[in-house]
């Protein structure tokens, strides 16, 4: 059959240099779950990706040399064991199969680009799952799992990598990832996000910056709402990538929300599609993951062709949504200065964070942390007390007692991947000693040896 | 009575088939500069002493478009292309006569920004200018709403022969290949039409009236009428007519593989439970990717002439090129059939050239003669079947979309492998040892091609979609739209579906007792929700006349084989 390499050969010719070409291999896991919804008229439900997968169809970017598509994976017990205490099981917390293949979307993606089938990837998939918490209970803010989390989580115990940093642009704080990394040093989480004081979950301010042994490691930069493709910008150019500079991280996540986008109906910001792919293509994240973004015939479309010719380093410059008109999304003087403010503090504490750690206490104290998780999705009120053992040698092991209403009065004991040997004694007497009469369930997850073991 | 006839390569095979199965078959050598002639000299052979009048059906299957693409014949055609925001479509340029003009039209196919009539008359007076006689006219999202396809046709439409629209050429989104496919389907036209209106004539002249079939890439046929539109799916109907000519030995209810080796290559399908299966948006090959419906299958440089090497590292190569027919029919490099006749399983051809042509391997190899020549057939045999279990896994890795797909997606496991071609008995055997795969050879393989063009049925794929916000219901590849209400459910979409298939069907010259194996290829609802209150649903299916053999000839062609 000749047909093959003739066919080929004429493409070449007729095509020139003009022939479309990623620059490097992008791996794009596409999962629209196109059977499932949180119900029939919420913004998390089953046309959300539909116009995205019809504009990505029709772009035919399947069909670009270098985008290779992968099927999702789906993400087994043990995976969520590693960036959860699921309660009071797995099963039950993600009792309906699209959470598992959602964070296995995130799995798949992370498996190509670590295996270096492809230099990078984006996993669109959904429910999202910033939202959820290292202890979960249920649904909060649409989300059940941390997909990202549980990526990064099985990323670490399988291949090894030490740094990571995760960059969250969604619009909403990224309250479960914070929570989950809030007392690791070696897992940078940034989220940019329009003013808690605005915008659900309410969290994520300048001053949030982590646990006794982690200061600094949790940057929280809030964006007044009005803010412009220029003023996200600004934020990535003097803040996120300095940041990362300093941190030197061997993997970059992006956490990519897409309700920031100035037609989303849940938000109050003005950022564009271009913007979205300057920004990826400033980030060069190896892995970029989908969150929210509920604009979904008139943004997410435009949206999510830019990054993904982005992150392929293909010409973006025709990604424009019909009704983009650059001159009524300006920013304001005042939110520009507003941004610039928050971007100089930020620098500041990072600066600091060596000291601040420092102040945090002596080695081997135990800091104890009150606060109170609220369950939008499903309604429910978490009450915890964390206890964590200060050490400069690793993050520090740590209890939390939660007790929810409705619902169940646990204990999750962590031991973190590199805990030192005196942190790791400090988890294990913080297991055994737990009183069996107090929580109906005593969770340990020692990520040191990969191990969750559940006490009743 | 049925007459098929498949041109290959080299040779041109015809069938004779009755209700009582293989009642005449010939085979005349291809002349490749001259298809109608080799044609034409099939059917008279095959018509003496034949009564032209008890003939009920005609298949015909060419490699004339195929070729043309191959030897760059085709005639040049002019390119409008409307893009709007998106990937810059001077990146799917076909040609130079090739325009991207403004418009543009959203995927829920509301227009964004108008055609502008100046423009689109000033390309069309550049390609007057220039010479160009055939026109294609392709617009983003027009399966959605193709009024900017069908305004620039009105713009132009008697300054050209013939001019062709993006949207009539398939339902699927997929604007690069959309591009393609009718820029290849303005470029065969000419050559189609007047080929096919010759053999017509021709035919008619020696008492064939029926009316042609003509084979598809996808296995189906549609009549010399029909092809007019859409000449481009006659490209790569020789593969499809083998793998339908597998269909009647393979087995009911049961996944299979259909493995076709030729000369140089080996051709791969896979069949479930007797149906063929398809590319999933239409024929792709190295770079070249299109929207013509066609069966899934794939290649590997090998085949029984095959030139054997031995590398650097003492390593047996095969193939991927052919540099003659095996040392035993004459050729200068030892081949995979020359093994064949030094094992003693092929009689044919001189023994001493194939064993002084295995030789030489062996030597290499460090190997007594017969045990190189098993070593070359196993290496073989290997080759092929690595090849297809990575087909197959290709195949259960394709990405699903709904969680129901994902945790209930059918899995493709073959029990059974359908050889076919020259070699294919000679493999049969070994391929079953080694892999413990019921293997059959295909009976009547050296004609199985033309069986399979003139046994295959219409087939054809309607895709509909309702939008009960716009309150329309259209199928835009069959120039059908109509108004809808807010109730409009899936029982009126799939009932639509199945009218529009009909008629398609029928039109294409399809026998009314066929009719019956539609399959819904796809289906999708969604409600639209702006705001938290629903605003409408939007319903998609896709349904087709599935490929497959015609009523009434198959359990023949089984009883007849076994009496052979
Ligand atoms: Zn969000
Ligand atoms: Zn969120
Ligand atoms: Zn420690």
């Amino acid at each position: 059959m000749g047909m093959n390499q003739c066919l080929t050969s004429r493409r070449k010719e007729i095509k020139g240099d003009t022939m479309l070409n990623a620059s490097h291999k992008t791996g794009l896991v596409f999962f629209p779950a196109f059977d499932w919804a949180i119900d029939s008229t919420h913004p998390e439900r089953e046309e959300r990706l539909l116009y995205t997968q019809d504009q990505v169809s029709e772009e035919g970017v399947f069909d670009i040399p270098g985008i290779i598509e992968y099927k999702p994976e789906i993400v087994t017990p043990k995976d969520l064991q590693r960036a959860h205490f699921c309660v009071p099981d797995e099963h039950t917390v993600t009792t309906e199969s699209h959470h598992l293949i959602s964070a296995g979307g995130a799995k798949a993606i992370a498996n190509a680009v670590m295996l270096k089938e492809v230099k990078n990837g984006f996993a669109l998939v959904r429910p999202p799952g910033h939202h959820a918490m290292r202890v979960t209970h249920g649904g909060r803010g649409f989300c059940h799992i941390n997909v990202e989390a549980v990526m990064v989580e099985y990323i670490r115990s399988q291949f090894g990598v030490k740094r990571i940093a995760i960059i969250d642009t969604d619009c909403h704080h990224g309250d479960g990832t914070n929570d989950i990394f809030w007392h690791d040093p070696d897992v940078l989480f940034i989220s940019l996000h329009q003013d808690g004081r605005t915008l659900y979950p309410g969290t994520g301010f300048p001053g949030e910056l982590g646990g006794p042994n982690a200061k600094g490691s949790n940057l929280n930069i809030p964006l007044p709402p009005g803010t412009s493709t220029k003023g996200y910008l600004y934020v990535i150019e003097n803040c996120v990538l300095p940041v990362l500079e300093a941190f030197k991280p061997d993997l970059v996540v992006n956490s990519a929300g897409q309700d920031n986008h100035y037609t989303d109906p849940l938000t109050n910001m003005n950022f564009s599609a271009q913007g979205y792919a300057r920004l990826t293509a400033m980030l060069k994240p190896d892995i970029a993951v989908l969150e929210g973004g509920y604009a979904i015939e008139g943004a997410l479309p435009y949206v999510n062709l830019g990054i993904i010719l982005a992150m392929a380093g293909i010409d973006y410059s025709g990604v424009v949504e019909p009704d983009y008109n650059p001159e009524k999304l300006k920013q304001s003087v005042s939110v520009t200065d507003k941004i610039k403010k928050v971007c100089d503090q930020i620098m500041t504490y990072w600066g600091q964070r060596y000291e601040m750690r420092e102040a945090a206490g002596e080695p081997g104290q135990i800091i104890i942390r009150h606060r109170e998780v609220f369950y939008d999705t499903d309604n429910i009120f978490d009450r915890q007390k964390e206890k964590i053992r200060v050490c400069r040698d690793c993050g520090g092991s740590f209890e939390v007692d939660s007790k929810a209403v409705p619902g169940h009065h646990v204990l999750g004991v962590h031991i973190p991947i590199n805990a030192c040997k005196a942190c790791r004694e400090q988890g294990y007497e913080f297991y055994e000693q737990a009183d069996k009469t107090r929580y109906q369930r005593i969770y340990l997850q020692d990520r040191t040896t990969d191990l969750y073991e559940i006490k009743q | 009575m049925i007459l098929g006839l498949d041109v290959g390569g080299t040779h041109t095979d015809v069938v004779f088939l009755s209700r009582k199965g293989v009642q005449k078959h010939v085979k005349v050598p291809t002349q490749p500069d001259n298809l109608f002639k080799s044609v034409l000299s099939g059917f008279t052979l095959i018509l003496e002493n034949v009564d032209p009048g008890r003939i009920e059906r005609v298949v015909i299957s060419t490699t004339l478009t195929t070729n043309a693409i191959v030897q760059q014949t085709v005639t040049p055609v002019g390119m409008i292309v409307s893009a709007g925001p998106g990937i810059d479509p001077q990146s799917f340029r076909t040609g130079d006569h090739y325009y991207a003009v403004g418009g543009s039209i959203n995927h829920r196919g509301r227009e964004i920004e108008p055609i502008n009539e100046m423009e689109i008359k000033a390309v069309g007076e550049t390609l007057k200018k220039a010479g160009i006689e055939y026109v294609g006219v392709v617009s983003k999202f027009c399966v959605r709403n193709p009024s900017h396809e069908i305004l620039i046709k009105r713009i132009l439409n008697k300054q050209f022969k013939q001019i062709f629209l993006g949207h009539h050429v398939s339902g699927n989104l997929n604007f690069p290949r959309r591009i393609a496919t009718t820029h290849m389907n303005a470029a065969v036209y000419p050559l189609h039409k007047d080929f096919f209106q010759a053999v017509e004539q021709s035919l008619e002249e020696m008492g064939l009236t029926v009316p042609i079939q003509i084979l598809k890439a996808d296995g189906g046929t549609m009549t010399l009428g029909a092809s007019m539109a859409f000449p481009a799916q006659t490209v790569l109907s020789g593969p499809a007519a083998s793998i339908m000519g597998a269909i009647p030995y393979a087995p009911e209810g049961q996944d299979a593989v259909v493995l076709d080796i030729g000369g140089t290559t080996t051709d791969i399908a896979f069949l479930v439970d007797k149906t063929p299966l398809l590319e999933p948006v239409g024929i792709q090959r190295g770079g070249y990717r299109s929207l013509i419906r066609s069966l899934r299958t794939d290649s590997k440089g090998i085949g029984g002439d095959s030139a054997l090497r031995v590398n650097e590292k003492s390593e047996l190569m095969v193939g991927p090129d052919r540099i003659g027919p095996a040392m035993a029919f004459g050729g200068p490099v030892p081949t995979p059939t020359d093994a064949l006749v030094v094992l003693g399983l092929m009689e044919a051809g001189d023994q001493d050239r194939a064993r002084q042509g295995i030789k030489s391997i062996a030597d290499q190899l460090g190997m007594e003669e017969k045990q190189a020549a098993e070593h070359i057939f196993k290496i073989c045999c290997n080759i092929i079947l690595k090849k297809t279990f990575e087909m197959i896994d290709t195949l259960n890795a394709k990405p699903v979309y709904t969680v129901h797909d994902f945790l209930e997606g059918y899995k493709f496991s073959p029990d059974t492998i359908l050889l076919m071609g020259g070699p294919a008995r000679f493999f049969a055997e070994k391929i079953q040892d080694m892999y413990q795969l019921e293997t059959i050879a295909v009976p009547y393989a050296s004609v199985a091609n033309a069986i399979g063009a003139a046994l295959a049925r219409t087939t054809c794929e309607v895709t509909v979609n309702a939008d009960t916000e716009q309150g329309v219901v259209t199928a835009h590849e069959e120039d059908f739209a109509e108004p809808v209400s807010k109730s409009f459910s899936r029982e009126d979409l799939e009932e639509t579906a199945y009218s529009l298939l009909k008629d398609k069907a029928e039109n294409a010259g399809a026998d009314p007792d066929n009719l019956n194996e539609v399959e819904v290829v796809e289906f999708q609802e969604f409600n639209i929700v702006r705001n938290f209150s629903p605003r409408g649903k939007i319903l998609r299916t896709k349904i087709q006349l599935k490929p497959g053999l015609i009523h009434g000839y198959e359990s023949m062609l089984n009883q007849q084989a076994q009496g052979n």
